[in-house]
C-alpha cells in the first residue's frame, strides 16, 4: 500500500462517495431529499470525470464532464424540483418493501457485483478499473429503488440515477464513450424527462394519484 | 533495582493521559453543552458547569432505596472504572503506553459492554417501572450498535492488519498520508454509533426527564449525591473516550510517540483543537437533528451497521 498515486485514491474516494449516494437514495423517506441527492450524484459525476479527465490526458471528457453539471445538477433537479412544486407532491415516498430490508437487499447487491466485477476488472485496462464493480453496484442499486418505490416521480429519478450510474460504469471501464453518443444520451434523457412530467399530469388526471399500482387496474373486468 | 528509563518514561505519559483525560472529560460535555446553548440562541450555564454538578452532588448525603442490593451499590465505581480504563487503553496523546498492550479494540468493545451491563442490572435491581423500562431500552440501543462500532474497528484492522489501537493509529497517523475510501463509509457509522451510546439527539435526549423518551436517564433516575456523581463523571468519561477513539481511527495526525518530549506540545495543542472541533460538530449535528420515535433507532443503527459493511467490502475490492 501507499504505491497508489494520490490522484488514483481521490478517484477511488469519489466512486465510493457515489455508492455512498445511492444508499441514501436507497433511504430515503422525502422526495425533495431524493432529488438533492441526485443534484449531488450529479456534481459527484461530474468532479469524477473531471478527475479521470485530468489524470488520463483525455480532452473530450472535460466536455462530458460540462454537460454532466449543466445538465444532471443544474437542470434536471431544476425541472424536477419544478414538477413536484406543480403536482404539488411533497408526501413521504411509499415503498414496497420495509426501508431495513431494502439496505440488506442493497448490500446483498453490493457483494454480488463485487464478485461478478472481479474478473471484468482484470480484462479492463487504465486507472480506474477497480471501479467496475462500484459502477455495477449503483446501477443495481438504482434498479432496486425503481422496482421499490410506488410513486411515480420517485422511480423517475431512479431511472435518472441509473442513467448516471450507466455514465460512472463507461467512464471508468472504458475511459468514456465517444462524445457524439455522449450528446444523444443527454439529449435522450432530457427529453425523457420531459415526457415523464407530461406523463405525470396524465396519471393524475385518469387515478386522481401518482401511486402506479393504480395502472394495474385497467383492465376489464 | 532501578527499572530502565523507557519503562518509567512509558509510565510517565501514561499516568499523565489517565489524570489529563479524568479530569478534562467533564470539560468536553460542558463545551458540547455550552455549544449547543450557543446554537439554539440560549446564553449556556458556562464550560465549567459539569464541574460545579459534580462538586454539589459529590457533597450530598446519598440516598438509596431500602431493597436495593450490593450491585446497586458497587455498579457507579464499576462503570466509572470501566470508562476510565477505557480511556487509558485508547492512544490520546501518544501512542505505544503500557496500559495500551493490555487489550485490544474487542476488548475495549468489551469494556463498554460490561459497563453497560452492570448499569442495567443496577437499573433494574431496585425493581421500579422506569429502571427496567430504560435497561431494556438501553439494551435494544446497544445490542443494535454495538456489531456496527465492532465493524467499524475491524475496518481499520483490515488496513493495518492488527487489532491493536496503537498499531492502526501508527499506521494512519505515521505512514505517508492515504486517502481510505473505507474509512469514509466507517467515520460515517462511528459517528451514527457515538450518538446512539452517548445518549444523544437521535436516539436518547440527555436533557430531559420525559418518561416517553428517556433511555438513559431512566435507568439512573434512582441514583443520587456520589453515585450519581460517579455515573455523570463516567458518561463524560464516556463521551471522551468515544471521541477519542473516533480521533485515534480517522483524525490522528501529529499524535506523539512515548519519550518524545518534543513532540508533546504539538500533540496537546492538536489534540485540543479537535477535541473542541469535535465537540463543536457534535453540538451542530444534536442541533439540526431531530430525536426520532425509538422504533425508528433500529433503523438508525441498522444503517451504521451496512455503512460500516460497506466499507469493509469497499476495502476488499479497492483495497484501500
Amino acid at each position: 500500500m501507499g504505491t497508489t498515486p494520490f490522484i488514483v485514491q481521490f478517484i477511488d474516494l469519489l466512486a465510493s462517495l457515489l455508492l455512498l449516494i445511492v444508499f441514501a437514495m436507497l433511504a430515503q423517506r422525502r422526495i425533495l431529499s431524493l432529488i438533492n441527492l441526485f443534484a449531488w450524484q450529479g456534481a459527484l459525476l461530474t468532479l469524477n470525470t473531471a478527475v479521470v479527465a485530468y489524470s488520463t490526458a483525455q480532452h473530450h471528457l472535460y466536455y462530458s464532464a460540462a454537460l454532466t453539471l449543466v445538465l444532471k445538477v443544474l437542470l434536471l433537479p431544476w425541472l424536477l424540483h419544478r414538477l413536484i412544486h406543480r403536482l404539488n407532491v411533497r408526501w413521504e415516498v411509499e415503498t414496497l418493501i420495509n426501508i431495513p430490508t431494502t439496505m440488506l437487499v442493497g448490500i446483498a447487491l453490493v457483494i454480488f457485483s463485487f464478485n461478478l466485477a472481479a474478473p471484468i476488472s482484470e480484462l479492463a485496462e487504465g486507472i480506474t478499473r477497480g471501479l467496475i464493480g462500484i459502477a455495477l453496484a449503483c446501477v443495481l442499486m438504482s434498479l432496486l429503488i425503481m422496482l421499490t418505490r410506488r410513486k411515480a416521480v420517485t422511480q423517475v429519478v431512479a431511472f435518472l440515477s441509473l442513467e448516471n450510474s450507466l455514465f460512472f460504469a463507461a467512464t471508468s471501464a472504458t475511459q468514456g464513450m465517444p462524445l457524439v453518443v455522449e450528446f444523444g444520451i443527454a439529449l435522450d434523457v432530457l427529453v425523457a424527462t420531459f415526457i415523464f412530467g407530461i406523463f405525470f399530469f396524465q396519471i393524475r388526471e385518469t387515478f386522481d394519484s401518482l401511486d402506479i399500482t393504480h395502472m394495474e387496474k385497467l383492465k376489464d373486468d | 533495582m532501578m527499572p530502565d528509563p523507557e519503562t518509567t518514561l512509558a509510565i510517565v505519559f501514561q499516568l499523565t493521559q489517565l489524570l489529563l483525560v479524568v479530569l478534562a472529560a467533564p470539560l468536553l460535555s460542558g463545551w458540547v453543552n455550552q455549544c449547543q446553548a450557543w446554537l439554539q440562541n440560549r446564553s449556556g450555564a458556562g464550560v465549567l458547569q459539569p464541574y460545579r454538578v459534580l462538586h454539589k452532588l459529590f457533597r450530598k448525603d446519598a440516598v438509596i432505596a431500602h431493597n436495593a442490593s450490593w450491585l446497586f451499590r458497587i455498579t457507579p465505581y464499576i462503570v466509572f472504572g470501566c470508562m476510565w480504563l477505557a480511556a487509558a487503553i485508547i492512544p490520546i496523546i501518544a501512542v505505544d503506553l503500557p496500559f495500551s498492550r493490555a487489550a485490544d479494540v474487542i476488548a475495549l468493545v468489551g469494556v463498554f459492554a460490561l459497563a453497560r451491563m452492570f448499569i442495567a442490572l443496577a437499573a433494574m435491581d431496585v425493581g421500579t417501572a422506569f429502571g427496567s423500562l430504560g435497561a431494556r431500552r438501553e439494551m435494544l440501543v446497544s445490542f443494535l450498535a454495538e456489531p456496527a462500532l465492532l465493524m467499524v474497528l475491524f475496518t481499520a484492522s483490515m488496513i493495518s492488519h492488527s487489532t491493536q489501537l496503537p498499531r492502526i493509529v501508527e499506521l494512519l497517523a505515521h505512514h505517508e498520508f492515504v486517502l481510505y475510501p473505507s474509512l469514509a463509509f466507517a467515520a460515517l457509522a462511528f459517528v451514527i454509533v457515538l450518538l446512539a451510546e452517548n445518549a444523544r439527539i437521535p436516539v436518547d435526549n440527555p436533557s430531559t426527564h420525559l418518561e416517553l423518551t428517556m433511555i438513559h436517564e431512566a435507568m439512573i433516575l434512582e441514583y443520587s449525591a456520589r453515585h450519581l456523581a460517579l455515573i455523570e463523571w463516567a458518561s463524560s468519561l464516556k463521551l471522551f473516550a468515544y471521541i477519542s477513539i473516533g480521533i485515534a481511527l480517522f483524525l490522528p495526525h501529529g499524535i506523539a510517540e512515548v519519550g518524545n518530549w518534543a513532540a508533546l506540545p504539538l500533540a496537546f495543542g492538536l489534540l485540543l483543537l479537535k477535541l473542541l472541533l469535535a465537540g463543536a460538530g457534535l453540538a451542530l449535528l444534536e442541533t439540526v437533528m431531530a430525536k426520532m420515535r425509538i422504533f425508528r433507532a433500529p433503523e438508525f443503527l441498522g444503517t451504521a451497521f451496512l455503512l460500516a459493511v460497506l466499507g469493509l467490502l469497499i476495502h476488499f475490492l479497492l483495497g484501500a
